[in-house]
């Protein structure tokens, strides 16, 4: 068994040319781990690194735990980063595992989507950005490289200022999405929508989006069609935590709702 | 490897050749039972340490990971023999029923109490939402917390 603790972002690239396992907040990994479905042998452990830590403007390192963002952040990443695990989670979880484990039900992953961040990759190669569409690949499945970090999330500088986020599960602390959402609207009508846990990667609902932002004050009949539009736009499978018609259905609702909190 | 790190105000040594948890390292190699293994996923907050500062899951602390850190477990969160407050609050409140979850809500609630002296029952309940009690022995808990903070 061997460990990296590195204090710099150079020595963690060393650790990680080298074939080591990255390790953020552990609160994926070690679950993995605990359950006996992995083993991990030779592992870089990133806590130490401040670069990784570091939040300038709308670069946010990827080291920035839940528990910060949760009162820092953009109003809607901390409305999600508030309904991450329990306290103990949030302290040990960060921004940047949350990418890495791309988990479809990773509560940050709606904003990022809403927002069209850029997911910044490091490697003794040099430095590359990737949308979040290039980004996720499938469940689970992201495009860093095996010698790659992810080192910091760049959000627009332009954030939007009506936002909202709203997560749907079994109870309140300690619970993994049935679904999340993320809504923003501009003063010009523009809105996006971004979803997670309604399809292998966190999506855009691209048509609704389109409908809603053409029509500067939403009548009932118009925030019916975008409900139901959402609820059709995703694609969503019944797995042991809910199923396809009641994601659909809260995928709906929930956008609408938040649509109706950015209109206020 | 070799794991050397502050546990409890002392210096410790672990000799750490797979990948286990702190928790397991806490319990198996360390002898201290105090915190407990129960959930092993981060849900139950029944081994909650406080770990450089931050109250976090010892499950889900990868053990050789700890080098040069400082641990406090339940063993350590007061002195030998005498109770920190929440021990005594609890005790006098009578705010244990199979005390399996006990450890781990002292040590959150001591580390509530040492940001905040005086916390109000939904920062009591939300400083708690990671810890559960298989006993729903909630209420002796809370109202021990709310005494301790000085509300009735």
């Amino acid at each position: 068994m061997e460990v990296y603790h590195p204090t710099t972002l150079g020595e963690a690239l060393d650790a990680v040319d080298e074939g080591a396992m990255p390790l953020a907040g552990g609160t994926d990994l070690m679950v993995e781990t605990n359950s006996g479905h992995i083993r991990p042998e030779h592992v870089v452990g990133l806590r130490r690194v401040a670069e990784l830590q570091a939040w300038e403007g709308n670069r946010i390192g990827s080291g920035v735990t839940w528990r910060r963002i949760e009162h820092e952040g953009p109003r809607a990443l901390a409305q999600a980063a508030r309904t991450v695990g329990s306290p103990q989670i949030r302290n040990a979880g960060t921004l940047g595992g949350n990418l890495g484990t791309a988990s479809p039900a990773g509560d940050g992953h709606p904003f990022l989507v809403a927002v069209d961040a850029e997911i910044e990759l490091v490697s003794k190669r040099g430095t590359r950005r990737l949308g979040w569409r290039d980004f996720f690949t499938g469940v689970k499945e992201t495009a860093r490289d095996e010698d790659e970090l992810i080192t910091a999330v760049r959000l627009p500088d332009d954030l939007p200022e009506r936002q909202e986020f709203a997560k749907i599960g079994v109870r309140n602390a300690m619970v993994i999405a049935t679904v999340c959402v993320v809504v923003t609207r501009r003063p010009d009508g523009a809105t996006t929508v971004g979803l997670g846990s309604v399809a292998p990667t966190p999506i855009r609902a691209a048509r609704s989006e389109e409908m809603i932002s053409a029509i500067a004050r939403p009548s009932q009949t118009d925030l019916d069609e975008f409900q139901r539009l959402v609820g059709a736009e995703v694609s969503p499978i019944t797995d042991h935590r809910s199923t396809e018609a009641y994601r659909r259905h809260a995928a709906g609702v929930l956008a609408r709702r938040l649509l109706e909190r950015c209109l206020r | 490897m070799i794991v050397t790190f502050t546990l409890n105000g002392e210096s410790a040594n672990a000799r750490v050749e797979k990948p286990l948890s702190l928790l397991d390292l806490l319990h198996d190699e360390l002898g201290l039972p105090g915190s407990k293994a129960a959930c092993e996923q981060g849900e139950c907050g029944s081994c909650s340490v406080i770990l450089d500062g931050q109250l976090v899951c010892s499950c889900l602390v990868l053990a050789a990971d700890v080098e040069g850190s400082e641990v406090t477990t339940v063993e350590g969160v007061a002195g030998d023999d005498v109770l920190n407050g929440v021990q005594q609050a609890m005790h006098e409140a009578g705010a244990v029923q199979c005390g399996f979850c006990t450890p781990g809500i002292v040590v959150a609630a001591t580390d509530l109490f040492a940001r905040n002296p005086r916390p109000d029952l939904s920062e009591i309940k939300e400083a708690l939402a990671g810890n559960i009690c298989r006993c729903t022995g909630y209420g002796a808990i809370i109202r021990a917390l709310e005494g301790l903070a000085g509300r009735p």
